[in-house]
């Protein structure tokens, strides 16, 4: 038998039929949030569609949501109605919701792997570009606009092309204090944010290999930012005993049965790739974005560009127009930029993990007087209590942070949680793009010690010499 | 959805990379349930020098001068010419539904982000892609002549200039096919669904521990 990429496996196994080169994939998985999906409802409503298979799909609001006390309900009146749409349609349809105040609500790519609904082998999709993140778990999980959403709630399908395959091999061992994301960053500086355009991801690597699950949940997130829509890992011991006993996982003979199938879901020994780009994990940096795309990233020992050394003239003009924007100087060595406000949270680094990172910066330590405002929002109610447990809150409360409720908060802005304009933010989340958290407001994306740090000092710091 | 099978337009220039979804429709017009309405808020925080909020009253707010899209010279341009990885970022279909909304019919670029690509041919919004050289070229020709039109014609799958010179593009048969005849993908694939139980069938028989 020809060898076989992962991907190649995930998407063949799911062919219900092609067409010259356009296949019709079946779908396991569906995850529903509430700004991508009432328009797809109302749909199916029109054209008195059901929804083809209710158990594929699991819904929960996260972009609107307020992550101060929710016992008041949601005060912006026009999230309010979107929050409750959802809630209508979930109800509507049959569909299983974790609403507002359930303790199991969270971000919808932090609630599907903790609760064991992202299973290896499966199609995962959700109208949200970061549902790449699924793809850590040996799954081709993609994000889709809202007709898709409405077409895979109709049929349990998507129309789609075959993706080339990258591989992206990091080699050897990491530095202490560097993370997932900075890998993904040091990849999207790398490539662009367009190099991945046309290809499904596959990380691979001694460095991947040794990854948690909440970290190689990080990388594949980013994928996206690399303009991959799916990025994925391969099953391996560390994937299974993750997801043994979450609610939605399968048990006892089942569990057994599946896992010998997980097992499988690898590249085959020379397998080929269309593409193979390859970074040599013990050469990473602490990653800090500087400009208005992930791409505008150096090591913390870096400096912004100038402009006038880029021979380019489309491409000096980015660099122009986002040192404008963000309101740096060319030249300038990045520890010496300063923050005003500080965000831990999103689907790329609220998870458990990435909050025991940052507090394990913050312990003992107080937030600097030029910071206005430091948020730690967990990526679900289950993260949240399980940081309480540990005690992690106290860490940040007395560190100077705000300790909030879940959901997509300041990584969007579309709640209240956002930046002034002019305002500068170290951010644990995935877009740096102008305005992203808010009109006018200057993002640094950052690992969750970078931004800790960053708290403590003011400015950037080099999370490796502090330890 | 809009058959599109030819089109005429004037073009506008939005020379930037890297175009990301959230500048084509900030996140606060994302809260509408609708699909219509989206037009007015396109580019919003480029086009206005105000804070933008649904449901503002858009006569009283300040636009930017200097924005190519208050230009009078592009106010009728119905097709927008911009650089490489347009429409990055997140998957929202409110972006090529704003620019579909405000007038626009094709998007000419050097590449485009894969989701939103495959989003605008769900909404009758051709997006072509065409070498950098073109690009540039074409760019040039809007630049130098006011109310400067082309021809796009998707069956023939070219581009026809004023000097009548034609410019060739790619695009894939069964988005050409459905883009020309308005054909909605949902119910295309529902002729399918006995495909789809048979699939179900075998497949769950295989992996059982999905049901």
């Amino acid at each position: 038998m020809q060898p076989k990429t992962l991907y190649e496996k995930l998407f063949e196994s799911h062919i219900v039929r092609e067409d010259a080169g356009t296949y019709l994939i079946y779908i396991d998985r569906h995850l529903v949030h509430e700004v991508t999906s009432p328009q797809a409802f109302e749909g199916l409503r029109i054209n008195h569609r059901p929804v083809w298979r209710n158990k594929s799909v699991l819904a929960v609001p996260d972009h609107n949501v307020p992550t101060t006390d929710r016992s008041l309900g949601i005060s912006d009146p026009i999230s309010k109605i979107q929050v409750e749409t959802l809630d209508e349609n979930c109800k509507h349809f049959g569909l299983t919701q974790f609403p507002m105040n359930d303790n199991r609500q969270g971000i919808v790519h932090v609630i599907g792997p903790e609760q064991g609904s992202t299973l290896p082998g499966m199609t995962i999709v959700c109208g949200d570009s970061h549902t790449s993140t699924h793809g850590a778990f040996g799954a081709l999980a993609m994000g889709i606009g809202t007709s898709e959403v409405e077409h895979v709630l109709a049929t349990q399908c998507l129309i789609l092309k075959k993706f080339k395959t990258m591989e992206v091999r990091v080699e050897g061992k990491l530095n202490k204090g560097i993370t997932a994301k900075d890998i993904a960053l040091a990849l999207i500086g790398k490539i662009g944010t367009a190099g991945g355009t046309g290809y499904a991801i596959e990380f691979t690597g001694e460095s991947i290999r040794t990854l948690s699950m909440e970290s190689r949940m990080t990388i594949c997130n980013m994928a996206i930012e690399a303009g991959a829509r799916a990025g994925m890992v391969a099953v391996d011991e560390v994937t299974i005993s993750y997801i043994e006993n979450r609610p939605f996982s399968p048990k006892g003979e089942a569990f057994e049965k599946a896992k010998v199938y997980w097992k499988t879901l690898h590249s085959d020994k020379d397998a080929k790739f269309d593409k193979t780009i390859t970074l040599n994990g013990n050469e990473i940096l602490p990653q800090v974005t500087w400009g208005t795309s992930p791409e505008m990233v150096v090591g913390i020992d870096g400096m912004t560009p100038d402009p006038r050394k880029e021979d380019d003239l489309s491409k000096r003009k980015s660099i122009e127009d986002a040192l404008a924007y963000m309101g740096l100087e060319p030249n300038l060595p990045v520890n010496q930029i300063s923050v005003d406000k500080i965000f831990i949270g999103s689907c790329t680094n609220s998870r458990i993990e990435d909050l025991r990172e940052a507090a394990n910066v913050l312990k003992g330590k107080k937030i600097a007087k030029n910071i206005k405002l430091a948020l730690v929002v967990p990526g679900s109610g289950l993260v949240k209590l399980q940081a309480e447990k540990e005690g992690l809150d106290k860490i940040f409360i007395d560190a100077g942070f705000e300790w909030r409720e879940p959901g997509c908060s300041m990584c969007l802005a579309m709640n209240a949680d956002r930046l002034e304009s002019g305002e500068r933010c170290a951010s644990t989340s995935n877009r740096n793009f102008e305005g992203r958290q808010g009109q006018g407001g200057r993002t640094h994306l950052v690992s969750p010690s970078m931004a800790a740090a960053a708290s403590v000092h003011g400015h950037f710091v080099d999370i490796r010499a502090l330890s | 959805m809009k058959p599109f099978v030819t089109h005429t337009g004037i073009l506008a220039p939005l020379d930037r990379a890297n175009v990301d979804t959230d500048a084509i429709i900030p996140k606060q017009f994302l809260k509408s349930i609708k699909k219509t309405g989206f037009g007015p808020h396109l580019f919003d925080e480029w086009r206005y020098l105000d804070h933008g909020e649904p449901g503002m009253d858009l006569t009283q707010r300040k636009k930017n001068p200097d924005f190519v899209l208050n230009q009078d010279r592009y106010e009728k341009a119905t097709i927008l010419i911009a650089r490489e990885n347009f429409g990055c970022g997140s998957s929202r279909e409110h972006a090529p539904w704003a620019i579909e909304d405000f007038g626009f019919r094709v998007i000419l670029a050097t590449s485009f982000a894969d989701i939103f690509f495959s989003n605008c041919f769900k909404n009758g919004l051709l997006p072509i892609v065409l070498p950098a050289e073109t690009i540039d070229h074409l760019f040039d020709l809007t630049y130098s002549n006011k109310g400067y039109a082309i021809t796009v014609d998707l069956e023939n799958q070219s581009i026809i200039l004023p000097s009548k010179e034609k410019i060739s593009f790619q695009v894939d048969t069964f988005r050409k096919h459905c883009l020309i005849n308005g054909l909605d993908d949902i119910g295309l694939t529902m002729q399918h669904s006995e495909s789809i139980k048979a699939f179900e069938k075998t497949y769950y028989q295989k992996n059982s521990w999905l049901l």
